[in-house]
């Protein structure tokens, strides 16, 4: 199944340092309900060296979930590191 | 169902529009907050120049509104509002205002406080500072962690 992973901040500007301007948001091919908790590996291995703060948090279809989620076909997961509006 | 609105621009942002749109036969009061570019200096990277706001921005709404939805739950809320600016914002240039319209004061006041400390833990909205000598994300300055990288619970 192909899901979209979007990355953001400094994490998002690694992608696209190491693969270019679109690398921010790759779709990936992953096996079948794939646990969201296997996801960060997966990422590390694509973008070696992504640099990962300890408070990053995930979200599905712009909503935040806990790592026991199973990935659908479709999902938009976002990489949500520290964030710093307002 | 009190009322709404959220924008995100790159437009500088005017309080007069959101007092306006959040202005009710009804309130007792409306409170505002303004969030400004506070002047720094770091030791090496020198002055603070403007920082530079990028969003998620689907979410940043979704997010927002799940915020505004709590709020109403805990108070009388007439009308609220929450315009963020994208881009660059200068040094003493606000890039965020909130209005919050309610009967009365009080409550304009506690939910206007929670709405702007909930939006700077959860609203998937992120600054890049820009220094005199160089740039760097906030979010660079957390602690990280070393893989395998157990992902965290997210956000009551």
């Amino acid at each position: 199944m192909t899901v979209r992973v979007r990355l953001f901040a400094h994490m998002a500007q690694h992608a696209r340092d190491l693969a270019g301007p679109d690398a921010d948001r790759p779709d990936l091919d992953l096996p079948d309900a794939l646990p969201l908790a296997d996801l960060p590996a997966l990422l590390l291995r694509r973008f070696p060296g992504m640099p990962w703060p300890a408070s990053t948090l995930l979200a599905v279809n712009q909503e935040y979930v806990p790592p026991t989620y199973r990935l659908r076909p479709g999902d938009e997961i976002a990489i949500i590191p520290p964030v710093s509006g307002g | 169902m009190p009322d709404f609105h959220f924008s995100l621009s790159p437009d500088p942002l005017d309080p007069a529009r959101a007092i306006s749109a959040v202005s009710r036969p009804h309130a007792g009061g409306i409170a505002l907050f303004l969030g400004t570019t506070r002047a720094e200096t770091h030791p090496t990277l020198g002055p603070l120049l403007h920082l530079d706001y990028h969003a998620y921005p689907e979410m940043a709404e979704k997010e927002t509104r799940r915020l505004f939805d709590a709020a109403a739950g805990r108070w009388p809320l007439l009308a609220a509002a929450i315009h963020h600016r994208l881009g660059p914002v200068d040094v003493g240039q606000p890039s965020i205002v909130i209005a919050v319209a309610t009967p009365h004061r009080a409550d304009a006041f506690d939910a206007c406080r929670y709405l702007i400390d909930q939006l700077k833990a959860t609203v998937p909205i992120w600054k890049r500072e820009h220094y005199q000598h160089s740039a760097r994300w906030q979010a660079e300055s957390a602690p990280h962690t070393a893989p395998p990288i157990p992902p965290h619970a997210p956000p009551a």
